[in-house]
């Protein structure tokens, strides 16, 4: 199951809008450990096409970096289709490469209902889940950002 | 000549978890090379046909090798080395 505040669903969504009909991408990073999507980075789909995306190799080496600084994790890596639904494509299986992320998927072929579904994706094999938007996760069963971090 | 290796979550199978790793090579190639004899199996996983995998990043410092040669960029003591699988789809 993925929890995730409701900001970050908007903020997913708007990307994806402002983007479509290119795919657009990003991902939010989270305390490691946490399993929590905090920070939001929107990243250039390096494509720019409405078939296919890719993080711009220098722009993901600094958020990457980022976040390995900040003791935080790659939580959601999301994109958009913009023709087709919100399940992963054959080419998106294949090259899913974060086996601890969320793999969330926004469908902007309808304008008026945009479609958002998350998805776990190790060794070629798709798993949906279910995703719970919350309003903060202060009483979400996420382990508690009530409490301080470890470190 | 020793580099320090960013390995990413999916390789971390061959290095026993390791997240960075020491090597040491005069180019990216004799290093990737240098990590095959302790991490079997990490040189299939970077390199198809003598070249990078397409949706292989590797980094020296701050440059994409892409662009500075590829297998045969040159690396040099002290030099950090990154891998990141791209982040790629449809």
């Amino acid at each position: 199951m993925l929890v995730i505040r409701r900001d970050l669903v908007d903020a997913m969504v708007a990307h994806a809008r402002r983007d479509h009909p290119d795919e657009a991408c990003g991902v939010i990073a989270g305390p490691e450990g946490s399993d929590r999507p905090e920070r939001l980075v929107e990243m250039v789909n390096a494509e720019r096409s409405p078939t296919f995306y890719r993080f711009d190799s220098m722009e993901q080496l600094r958020v990457w970096r980022a976040m390995d600084e900040a003791g935080e994790v790659p939580v959601v890596i999301y994109h958009s289709h913009t023709a087709t639904e919100a399940y992963p494509s054959r080419t998106d299986v294949s090259f899913a490469s974060e086996p601890d992320a969320h793999y969330v998927l926004v469908s902007t072929r309808d304008a008026h209902d945009v479609e958002v579904r998350s998805y776990r994706i190790v060794d070629g094999v798709v798993t949906e889940e279910p995703v719970d938007v919350v309003e903060s996760y202060m009483f979400s069963h996420t382990g508690a950002d009530d409490v301080p971090d470890a470190d | 000549m020793a580099v320090k290796v960013s390995i990413p979550t999916i390789l971390r199978t061959h290095t026993s978890g390791e997240k960075s790793v020491e090597a040491s090579g005069g180019t990216l190639g004799q290093v990737i090379d240098d990590l095959e004899t302790r991490h079997a199996g990490l040189k299939a996983r970077l390199v198809k046909e003598d070249a990078l995998h397409r949706f292989i990043n590797v980094y020296v410092n701050d440059e994409d090798v892409r662009f500075s040669g590829g297998l045969d960029a040159e690396v040099k003591d002290g030099d950090n080395v990154t891998i990141l699988p791209a982040v790629a789809g449809g």
